[in-house]
């Protein structure tokens, strides 16, 4: 919490938004305003700290897709899969196909849950109710309100089985348990199998009818195709994703790419080599760190080829591969990519921030398609295939996966007896950071200025800045009834509040 | 209660990863019967109130407060002390919460080896100027906060009086149903310094469906390293399933998977520190006749202070490096 006795320099104003809410984590936004009332400076500080590197040290490395699931409680899978996989690495385990499919298969149920979360609760309502609409109505409540309480059954109906699926294979709905080095904890009975079936059919179906939604809700909508295509939204960058053998898009495994802005690979990495692409800067204003690509160099807040900071978003995993895996989601990609580029081919990047939303999507159709696939296949109930035992003297791994949040690097170096004696984990959102931090600039840049009194609606804008990156719980909106009251104050620098918004 | 004859609840994160946030939208449908009853009034991962706001409220406002995370920055400590102040009832939810969770774990490390592994030392890392996260930074705008970083996880208890304490990691939904039930319906026991509820009083053991065949243990192992006979009790096996020393109430969820106990539910009812309640349990458990052999055994366990205080390390007699 901001202390009130914070300065701010002769000259200029502060708008402090503390905490951020409606975002995965914690979060606060200093705005700077110059006596004109323009934004000068704009800064976005991450206020906390767990220090998980450390303190993996010392731990049975086996232990560590539990201990690294806890990361993150609203995408454990992600970090217990990259955990797993570096696991894998650090025991130089070749796992049988049941084990890697049984892997994924859990891993695209879970991309389909919360996607799905983040579209309907947290980004949704922005445009199914207006960015600058009722803010007391601007959440699932009044979503439910316009596109009736069916809407709602289903969203809550692919939360509730898609946590049922995670229980099914890792025993526990939140923070599942289940994948060891080597492979997978349990083999899946057959007639788990027919129940995971009838699951994937369902997110097919929820997939496609969310894909009409968003047609029909947004890009029919004259004033968001506007807004998403020239509002202040809009970064040329490098996008990254990890893609399979032929470069479509996938989740759990594959390498990892970047494209420059034009579209133009400037790497494809295995995730032992992750080092000789990434690297990350510190700052003395957040406790969380800035990756960029090593071959570009850091150049600071900046967008552009000449820059080293890119976007890990689902735009960006779109941007990277050459299309997707399955064909309903292929079909969207190309779209996709003819709507905002007018090449279908997507060989052109999109940069429009608030497509961000699209894409996610078209991911969450993508993922059901893959898992449906995964769970049809004869080999993925078999009773003895999905591990292996560990046999070989461990020593050092890296895994990476695709978190919904951006591309997630876990790895180890372990002693002989698999205690771990070195973690690095580069995390989702982390990818992300200086790209977040200047798209909310950005946006503080392109809706406060001189003479433009700083309205409820337009804070609301400023956040959908971030909200596009950021998948958060938004399912737990729906249980808000009421008001929902946000109070920013202007302040002179001695402090005197100049001006006050509350909504 | 407000004046439309509702509860007023309000839930908190601090040191924590939103595991507990989730868990609660666990409760699935239910959650149309709880806004019939509840209004929100402070919830930063799903509602846009703000601390000013809070600070607004007149002392005693909220209902019911969750308080997930433990205590691990300046700001986690002030924003507890608020809503302490804010709320009639503080509830500590979830492991990190009650007991400081995974994150105590830190607790072994100093500030300094944490800033070195997380700014200085990790492979990935290029900082040359050696620059370090700020509480107080000047810049040409202003200054700009951000919390300072303690030397240690605390509990909520460590820092304000705490009302309830609901365990694990995080609470399972049936759990926490039945305890808002409670709330709802005025049947919650009377108001005790951290009372845990939403679990049971037996320990894990009473809830696994795994057999036991009563037989003791030989050598401790791996779960990786081979592959443990199914429906059989993990500890009799060699892993070393927290079982015994962890409080009851999740069902065992974590076994059904093949997975040992990890311990997330904290200690058993009548103990504070969980380690010394699973070396209690294993006294009994082990193939050792003598010391010697006693002993063999017990260095066979990889990690005996992160598994045993996996989850409960702030409540542990170990002492904190600072």
């Amino acid at each position: 919490m901001t202390s009130p006795h914070v300065k701010t320099a002769e000259g200029y104003r502060r708008i402090s938004i503390d905490p951020v809410t409606r975002l995965e984590g914690h979060g606060k936004i200093d705005i700077f305003l110059d006596q004109e009332g323009s934004v000068a400076e704009c800064f976005f500080q991450v206020p906390e700290l767990r220090g998980f590197e450390k303190f993996c040290e010392g731990r049975p490395v086996e232990e560590l897709p539990r201990i690294t699931s806890r990361i993150c409680g609203v995408c454990p899978e992600a970090h217990m899969m990259a955990s797993a996989k570096a696991c894998d690495a650090v025991y130089g385990a070749e796992l049988p196909l049941t084990a890697r499919m049984l892997r994924e298969l859990q891993y695209n149920i879970f991309y389909v849950t919360d996607h799905a979360t983040h579209f309907y609760a947290l980004g949704g309502p922005d445009f199914v109710m207006g960015p600058a609409s009722d803010p007391a109505l601007r959440n699932l409540i009044g979503v439910i309100g316009k596109v009736g309480l069916e809407v709602a059954g289903q969203v809550i109906k692919c939360r509730a089985w898609g946590h049922e699926a995670a229980a099914i294979f890792g025993g526990k709905p939140v923070n599942p348990v289940n994948a060891i080095p080597g492979g997978m904890s349990k083999a899946l009975k057959p007639e788990e199998r027919a129940r995971v079936e009838e699951i994937c059919r369902f997110m097919v179906e929820f997939g496609i009818f969310t894909l009409k939604l968003l047609h029909d809700v947004v890009l029919a909508n004259k004033e968001y195709v506007d807004l998403i295509l020239h509002g202040p939204y809009y970064h040329e960058t490098y996008s990254m994703g990890l893609v399979d053998a032929q470069n479509r898009v996938n989740f759990y495994d594959g390498k990892v790419r970047v494209v420059d802005p034009e579209g133009k690979e400037l790497c494809k990495y295995s995730p032992p080599e992750y080092m000789q692409h990434i690297a990350e800067r510190v700052e003395p204003w957040s406790y969380l760190k800035f990756p960029y690509l090593k071959a570009v160099g850091w150049k600071g807040f900046v967008a552009g080829k000449d820059s080293g900071v890119y976007r890990a978003t689902p735009q960006s995993r779109l941007n990277a591969a050459d299309g997707m895996n399955s064909p309903l989601a292929q079909a969207a990609y190309e779209e996709y990519f003819e709507t905002l580029t007018g090449d279908k081919s997507g060989r052109k990047p999109v940069h429009h921030t608030l497509a961000i939303h699209w894409a996610r999507c078209i991911e969450l159709l993508n993922a059901a398609e893959r898992g449906l696939e995964l769970i049809r296949h004869p080999e993925i109930t078999h009773p003895e295939n999905y591990r292996v035992v560990c046999d070989k003297t461990p020593s050092e791994g890296i895994g990476i996966v695709e978190a919904p949040r951006g591309t997630l690097t876990h790895h180890y170096v372990t002693d002989e007896k698999g205690i771990v004696r070195k973690a690095n984990l580069i995390v989702g959102t982390t990818n992300n950071h200086a790209a977040i931090c200047m798209s909310i600039k950005q946006a503080a840049q392109g809706l406060i200025k001189k003479g433009v009194t700083v309205t409820e609606g337009i804070l609301n804008m400023v956040e959908m800045a971030f909200r596009a990156y950021d998948p958060c719980f938004g399912c737990a909106t729906h249980s808000l009834p009421g008001q929902m009251p946000l109070t920013v104050r202007i302040r002179e620098w001695d402090g005197t509040v100049l001006s006050e918004a509350s909504r | 209660m407000g004046a439309n004859g509702k509860l007023k609840v309000g839930m908190y994160w601090a040191s924590s990863c939103g595991g507990c946030d989730i868990s609660l939208l666990e409760i699935g449908p239910r959650i149309l019967d709880l806004i019939k009853v509840a209004d929100v009034v402070f919830w930063p991962c799903a509602a846009d109130f703000k601390y000013q706001t809070v600070a607004g409220y007149p002392d005693g406002y909220i209902d019911a407060c969750f308080y997930n995370g433990g205590v691990r920055n300046s700001e986690q400590e002030e924003i507890a002390r608020l809503l302490r102040t804010k709320s009639k009832t503080l509830v500590a939810y979830g492991a990190c919460a009650g007991d400081g969770g995974i994150p105590a774990l830190a607790n072994l490390n100093t500030i300094a080896a944490i800033y070195d592994a997380s700014y200085h030392s990790n492979p990935s890392i290029e900082n040359p100027d050696r620059v370090e996260p700020q509480s107080h930074l000047d810049t040409p705008y202003g200054e700009l906060e951000i919390p300072r970083f303690y030397p240690a996880v605390l509990r909520l208890k460590d820092v304000v009086e705490v009302d309830y304490e609901i365990p694990g990691c995080p609470p399972q939904a049936d759990r926490v149903w039945e305890t808002i039930q409670a709330v709802v319906g005025g049947a919650v026991p009377p108001r005790n310094h951290a009372l845990r509820v939403g679990c049971a009083d037996k320990v894990v053991c009473d809830e696994c469906l795994r057999e036991k065949k009563l037989k003791k243990i030989s050598q401790f192992t791996r779960g990786h390293l081979f592959r443990p006979e199914r429906d059989w009790c993990l500890l009799e096996q060699g892993i070393l399933c927290m079982g015994p020393a962890t409080r009851s109430g999740c069902g065992a969820l974590c076994l059904k998977a093949d997975i040992r106990c990890e311990g997330c539910y904290g200690p058993p009812a009548n103990a504070e520190d969980q380690g010394t309640a699973m070396i209690g349990a294993l006294g009994t458990l082990l193939d050792a006749t003598t010391e010697d052999r006693a002993q063999e055994l017990v260095e066979q366990i990889a990690d005996p202070t992160g598994t045993f205080y996996r989850f409960s390390f702030s409540s542990s007699m170990l002492k904190v490096r600072k």
